[in-house]
């Protein structure tokens, strides 16, 4: 009973947020949308059962990624509003064509089997505590995980690179070094 | 030793290849003579082997070289029989003299090793076809001397006349090679091969009747094409084109023949269809008296001769028509004497002339140049068929069989005869304006003697043109003796025997001395009779057969070409290449707007791909 | 009634469909971008689902993964198109078509 108010009441938080995310005209705006949207998520993951799922979401996505999106919308300074004319010829009708036409087929495939397959079904009873995903992540997943190392240590060097050698890289931070000041010991 | 006539072939085919490759750096007489004495050697050759056959203490056999075509029944085999020997000897021996006389008449021409290379891979060419084991290497040297023919006739290619000469004669000739080729298609589709040794012994149980017609008459159709009769007589005169040692060889003495000579190898075919023969006599006499009418109003003496062995080769077809193999193939043998003679001597006067062959600009040159008059004789009461020179006796004997046969071959004769009449008359019309009375020529034309290497030839061919007719007389039928192995089980027409031969031939003998003495009388007064009217003319074009298949054949043609070249090769052909071209170009142009560069309409893209592999999936189930 | 895993599968798909909506309407960039990160919302809240569903926990290791990977990835879409913007003055996509054929 409780799990199904809390389910209609955060479904419907989500789905208003990401509504007004997508058709909000300040980034800004947007950018709160998407967060009531996680959170709402988030809470979901609660519900069921996945806790450390749920922390996680709410440190790196609503905390670091969306953090870093308000950075950049600030940084480039289009938290101005844009206009709303459409140039490309049929894109909205045909968006709107594809998106509901994808809803639809979803539905109507979910209607047969939501889950197919025919691995063995595990424990029901299974919760979704940091002991268990480390478990599985630690033992069975070991070098994807390394792998994902990997991939952020590159996605790390690739953002410097691009920051640092791009088209104002090097000049601004060679101005920047003239324009400084001795530093005080 | 007979293993070795192969040879034979050899020889002259050396010589081709080395003249082809080096004529250029053998210096002028040379070239010439290296080509003659490869013939001299082959015809040494040929009468060693042939020799055994005069003595009667050799058989005809087949020399097996190589393998070739084991499906079609054609090997690379030669037959070597008293026929072949007969061929070998004539093609060789006055082959010889010719090459001897053009080291000669060719002095000074810029392509001089060329000719000889070509002479040379003519003489091979016409020795593959005689000596052929098989009808499979008879076409090879058929096709080969046609294109030898090609060659030599357009070999002044300059002059437009010439090279347009040498295509009619080799486009002529194709009608009468798909004859040819049909023919053997049926033999091949009748005996399951090509070889003769099996095809002559078979063919009275394998072939029907109409079978056997029909293959003789396409075979038939290749000799009318080869040898000059009508319907396809008309490359012959142009052929003309060609320097005379050539006219000599292959338009008289030798590749016209082959023809003739291929009747008379395949004389058991023709056995056996009746009609054939009968078709072949008909075709062959109405060409003697056709070509003769044609030949009195020439005014070019190579042109006059050029009629005057189309007329005679008619004169052999209707021999081998009336089953009288060994007259016309004396005839053959005897024409290719008097004939070369006549042409080479031809070709002694246009030398003197300085190119001049009009013989209305000729005249009195008796005088001048006595040897090549003299030998000239010879040769003119010869082909006249006057007693006892050889032409009288191979000519007789081709009218006495006809008269022999009997019924409407009577017929037969009498054109023969007519023929005979009208022969004498051109040819002593042609020796009476070339030699007699008064000289007619242009001013600065200083008529001489030829040199001796070309008075040599003409003397040397002067001899057998006397002396031939004494091989088959009818007291002593040499030839016939000789070539009656190869003609085993062939039943000959022979001439009627004792008091109506001598009377048929007293006959003959008084029909030329008519021609001939009316001939003198008409040219020998002067002023020269007028002969710019109608008929004259008429026969001088020679009844306009040649405008006739130009308007009927060659315009049509013309336009179809024409046709195909500006409407069909432009539109439809260059049409297919650009308009796939244009396709290409048409679908790169209408596929341009997806690449709009606008990000969004890619997703679009991606979207609809997703949404359309959802639904497949829905609608086609996927077993993952 | 009670909540199926169907519900949740549900509502992922009508998250992913409002993404979908977002990245293909949307020109400014950072929404385009936060609209992809709703769809991979929505993915992940299917893993969770049917990692319940199925009693098994690798739904989970599986969200993970993709969250780590979608951190990446914004890192460096978000320093490309502070590239850009250094370069053109826009974060409009529709600006940057000289891609085009």
């Amino acid at each position: 009973m409780a799990e199904t108010v809390v389910f209609v009441i955060f479904a419907v938080v989500a789905i208003a947020g990401g509504g007004f995310m997508v058709t909000a005209r300040n980034p800004v705006y947007s950018a709160m949308g998407l967060l009531t949207a996680m959170f709402s998520i988030a809470v979901l993951y609660v519900v069921l059962d996945a806790h450390f799922i749920a922390a996680v979401q709410i440190i790196i996505y609503a905390g670091a990624v969306m953090t870093l999106f308000l950075f950049v919308i600030m940084l480039i300074g289009v938290d101005r509003v844009e206009d709303r004319t459409e140039e490309i010829p049929l894109q909205r009708p045909l968006t709107a064509i594809v998106s509901i036409g994808l809803l639809a087929a979803i539905l109507l495939a979910g209607r047969q089997a939501w889950i197919t397959g025919t691995r063995i079904l595990g424990d029901a009873d299974l919760s979704g505590t940091i002991e268990n995903v480390a478990d599985e992540l630690f033992g069975t997943w070991t070098l994807a995980f390394l792998a994902t190392i990997f991939l952020l240590t590159i996605a790390a060097l690739g953002t410097v690179a691009l920051a640092q050698f791009g088209p104002a890289g090097l000049r601004s931070v060679a101005s920047s070094a003239e324009d400084e000041p001795e530093e005080p010991a | 030793m007979i293993d070795y006539v192969a040879l034979v072939i050899a020889l002259p085919l050396l010589g081709a290849l080395v003249l082809l490759l080096f004529g250029k750096r053998i210096s002028e007489p040379g070239s010439g003579w290296l080509a003659s004495i490869l013939v001299i050697g082959a015809f040494g050759f040929a009468v060693v082997l042939a020799w055994p056959f005069f003595t009667g203490t050799q058989e005809p056999e087949t020399i097996y070289l190589f393998e070739w075509i084991p499906i079609l029944g054609i090997d690379a085999a030669l037959l070597w029989d008293p026929l072949a020997a007969l061929m070998t000897l004539i093609v060789t021996g006055v082959g010889a003299v010719i090459h001897v006389y053009a080291i000669g008449y060719m002095h000074g021409d810029e392509r001089f090793g060329r000719f000889f290379a070509y002479m040379n891979l003519f003489i091979a060419s016409m020795l593959t076809l005689v000596l052929a084991s098989n009808f499979g290497v008879m076409f090879i040297g058929w096709e080969l001397v046609g294109l030898s023919s090609y060659l030599l006739i357009s070999f002044w290619f300059v002059r437009p006349s010439a090279a347009a000469a040498g295509k009619k004669a080799f486009i002529v000739n194709r009608i009468g090679d798909w004859g040819f080729l049909v023919a053997l298609m049926l033999i091949f589709a009748a005996f399951g091969t090509l070889d003769f040794g099996i095809v002559f012994t078979e063919a009275d149980v394998v072939l029907s009747t109409a079978m056997a017609t029909a293959i003789t008459l396409l075979l038939f159709v290749g000799a009318v094409g080869k040898s000059a009769q009508i319907p396809l007589h008309v490359w012959l005169p142009d052929a003309m084109e060609g320097p005379t040692p050539v006219s000599a060889l292959i338009h008289a003495a030798t590749m016209v023949t082959a023809g003739v000579f291929m009747i008379a190898r395949t004389a058991t075919l023709f056995e056996l269809a009746p009609t054939s023969a009968a078709v072949v006599a008909t075709v062959g006499a109405i060409t003697a008296l056709w070509a003769a009418t044609i030949a009195i109003g020439q005014r070019d003496i190579k042109r006059v001769l050029a009629y005057s062995t189309i007329s005679q080769l008619g004169y052999m077809v209707m021999a081998m028509g009336i089953a009288a193999y060994t007259a016309g193939l004396f005839h053959l043998m005897t024409h290719a004497f008097f004939k070369g003679l006549l042409f080479l001597g031809a070709g002694s006067v246009i030398h003197a002339m300085a190119g001049q062959q009009d013989m209305w600009k000729m005249g009195g040159l008796r005088k001048l140049l006595p040897i090549t008059f003299g030998t000239m004789v010879v040769g003119w009461l010869a082909i006249s068929g006057l007693f006892p020179l050889s032409g009288f006796w191979s000519k007789d004997e081709i009218l006495g069989a006809a008269w022999a046969r009997g019924g409407w071959y009577y017929g037969l004769w009498a054109i023969g005869a007519l023929t005979a009449l009208l022969t004498a008359f051109y040819m002593t019309r042609l020796m009476w304006l070339t030699f007699a009375g008064e000289g007619r020529w242009d001013e600065g034309v200083k008529p001489h003697e030829s040199p001796p290497i070309m008075t040599g030839a003409l003397i040397a061919l002067a001899i057998p043109s006397l002396l031939a007719g004494l091989l088959n007389t009818p007291v002593r039928l040499g030839l016939e003796h000789f070539l009656e192995p190869s003609f085993e089980g062939v039943e000959q027409t022979h001439p009627v025997g004792g008091a109506s031969l001598w009377l048929l031939a007293l006959v003959s003998v008084a029909l030329v001395l008519v021609g001939l003495f009316y001939a003198i009388r008409r040219y020998g007064r002067t002023p020269l009779p007028d002969e710019a009217g109608g008929y004259w003319r008429a026969a001088e074009n020679g009844y306009y057969v040649d405008d006739l298949y130009g308007r009927v054949f060659v315009l049509p043609g013309k336009a179809v070409a024409g046709w195909l070249a500006s409407v069909f090769d432009n539109k439809v052909i260059d049409g297919l290449v650009d308009g796939s071209a244009r396709l290409v170009r048409g679908t790169g142009e209408a596929l341009r707007p997806l690449q709009s560069g606008w990000v969004r309409s890619y997703a679009l893209g991606i979207g609809a791909g997703t949404l359309g592999l959802v639904l497949w999936i829905l609608i086609r189930g996927v077993s993952l | 009634m009670t909540v199926t895993v169907g519900w949740y599968m549900a509502l992922a798909a009508v998250l992913f469909s409002i993404g979908g909506v977002g990245v293909l309407l949307r020109r400014n960039a950072l929404v385009m971008f936060m609209s992809i990160e709703l769809m991979l919302n929505s993915v992940n809240l299917t893993f969770v689902a049917a990692s319940k569903a199925l009693g098994l926990i690798e739904g989970q290791v599986a969200v993970l993964f993709v969250i780590v990977v979608a951190a990446a990835e914004v890192t460096v879409g978000l320093a490309i198109i502070v590239a850009v913007f250094r370069r053109r003055a826009t974060a409009n996509v529709d600006d940057l078509s000289s891609l085009r054929g």
